[in-house]
């Protein structure tokens, strides 16, 4: 069990996601890096989308009322251990009274906390994710608070190479972030769309779980084309852009819209997405479906090879 | 079937059925859901309904693109807007005006009608549930009689009760959760639009079903209410 001792600016409980039920209007929910949520996870063992903690910007503090191992990973948040620093990316074990302290995230703007054998919150519609705007799911369907008590599900003690369990960030936050063109690419002016390509955007403050608002040069609409459309569904990714600016849909977006959208951000670099912070820059660039499906997987064997190395050398 | 299909990245794709707010293409949706509800291939995560479009989401690593399309394609859809297709009737009890519905006399003002009038015009309809979105359970109802369209308020609630139903526009509908907003809140409705009990979650509405709304007295309300 841990005991919340300051929550931190956002901390929810996300697993996965909530697949299923977008027919209903039920928000997918979720980890916004999926990735790093994997690598949390599989540092202590997890399956990589069991249900931890997810921390945005400035990290809680956090007190162990009993024994498990924990790992933390995505942004650098410093995390201290009874004042003395720890590795992020690397999975150690807690004693009872033992204090997790964060501080602000580097490299990055979110980072996980997974527990050895996930925590013990309901799992509604087949996931821990906590929704916020229907107010359920995660922790009492809110963000954490002071004096939280969150059990266990099922804590370890022992994890083979526990030492050695470490896994490097490897985030690229100046790469370009990949988009296919979609569904309606066809309402932009070509100009419209080769400025969306050619000029950086600056992450908005009011971007949050649902959207990244960005910011730049006015993305035209060809002449007499509405950016209101009838409501279709909307991906992880997707690009809205309502006035001109656009607004990268996230892990909380709702499941319909009526926006036009140009694009849709890849699987792969959504991480680069989650983990831009209010004032970074993004550059995007164009790419195939196919060329897409091939990135994510890329990603996935790197993953799997990841989670090979630890459960058979444990020195990754 | 042989729509369009346009993708939404690398996990999703769009097909496109229609491109307006109606019965007959509402139809053409439903059909095709059911279609491929029934035919249902590994790697398909959900399908989500729309006012004119379907939106498959899908894994990837299970079925690629081309092999969704190729699947989507093969599917027969032939009995599209037959009888079959038509979803359920769900009649749903409102509390007009008064304390549930705050706002039945300013739509009646705008609409230059009685309150009584606005009730009968709102509740002696069929509704068609085009989609659901927004929140879950919320329904995107129509057509409502354009004779009680209303604009929605100018200053936002920061409270609305469950239940409530509202006019915004020409659109009406049910708050499934409390939350804020500024539909004109005409009624409320003692039924349970979603609900989590234990795990498993219900919803009252489902794409493609069609609701009638009559009235009830605020006795009614809380006799109703009290059985929940």
């Amino acid at each position: 069990m841990i005991r919340i001792l300051d929550p931190g600016l956002l901390t929810t409980v996300q697993d996965g996601g909530r697949y299923g039920y977008q027919r209903f209007g039920v928000p997918v929910c979720g980890a916004m890096d999926a990735q790093a949520l994997a690598m949390a996870n599989l540092l202590v063992g997890n399956k990589p989308d069991e249900g931890a903690l997810e921390i945005t910007a400035l990290g809680p503090t956090i007190r162990f009322e009993t024994e498990n191992i924990f790992a933390l990973a995505g942004a650098d948040f410093s995390p201290t251990r009874n004042g003395v620093p720890l590795k992020t990316g690397h999975a150690w074990l807690a004693h009872p009274g033992d204090i997790l302290e964060c501080g602000a995230a580097k490299g990055g703007f979110r980072g996980y906390i997974a527990f050895s054998g996930g925590l013990n919150v309901p799992f509604l519609m087949e996931s821990k994710s906590t929704c916020l705007s229907a107010r359920f799911g995660g922790f009492h369907g809110r963000a954490l608070q002071k004096n939280d008590l969150i059990e266990f599900s099922a804590p370890q003690y022992w994890l083979k190479g526990l030492s050695r369990r470490e896994i490097l960030p490897t985030y690229d936050l100046s790469a370009p972030v990949r988009v296919v063109l979609g569904p309606q690419a066809d309402a932009f002016s070509g100009e419209g769309i080769e400025t969306f390509f050619s000029a950086g955007y600056r992450v908005g403050h009011s971007s949050d779980r649902m959207g990244c608002r960005l910011e730049g040069p006015e993305i035209c609409l060809k002449q007499g084309v509405s950016p209101n459309i009838l409501s279709d569904g909307i991906a992880m990714g997707s690009i809205q852009v309502p006035n001109g600016q656009p607004i990268v849909m996230m892990a909380d977006r709702q499941t319909t819209g009526g926006y036009v959208k140009l694009g849709c951000v890849i699987t792969a670099d959504l991480p680069l997405m989650a983990q831009r912070r209010p004032g970074d820059t993004v550059r995007f660039q164009q790419v195939t479906v196919e060329e897409a499906q091939r990135l994510l997987a890329d990603s996935r064997r790197k993953l799997c090879n990841l989670q090979d190395d630890l459960e058979h050398n444990g020195n990754w | 079937m042989d729509y369009p299909i346009v993708p939404c990245g690398d996990s999703a794709v769009t097909i496109l059925l229609g491109n307006e707010i109606s019965p007959a293409v509402n139809r053409l949706v439903f059909a095709a859901f059911s279609a491929l509800q029934r035919d249902l291939v590994s790697g398909v995560r959900e399908i989500v309904p729309t006012y004119g479009t379907l939106c498959v989401h899908y894994d990837p690593e299970r079925i690629g693109y081309s092999q969704l399309c190729a699947w989507i394609r093969s599917v027969s859809d032939a009995d599209g807007g037959g009888v079959r297709s038509q979803g359920k009737l769900i009649r749903i009890p409102v509390c007009y005006g008064g304390e549930y519905g705050p706002d039945l006399v300013h739509v009646a003002e705008h609409a230059g009608l009685s309150p009584e009038d606005v009730i009968r015009r709102h509740s002696q309809r069929e509704y068609l549930v085009y989609m659901l979105g927004f929140l879950p359970g919320f329904a995107y109802l129509g057509e409502m009689d354009e004779r009680i369209a209303c604009p929605r308020l100018a200053a936002p609630r920061t409270h609305i009760q469950a239940g409530s139903v509202g006019i915004a526009g020409q659109q009406t509908g049910i708050y499934p959760l409390s939350s804020p907003g500024g539909w004109q809140l005409i009624g409320r409705t003692p039924e349970t639009l979603f609900s989590l009990k234990e795990k498993e979650a219900s919803f009252l509405l489902s794409a493609g079903d069609r609701v009638c709304f009559f009235p009830i007295t605020p006795e009614e309300y809380r006799e109703r209410e009290a059985r929940l």
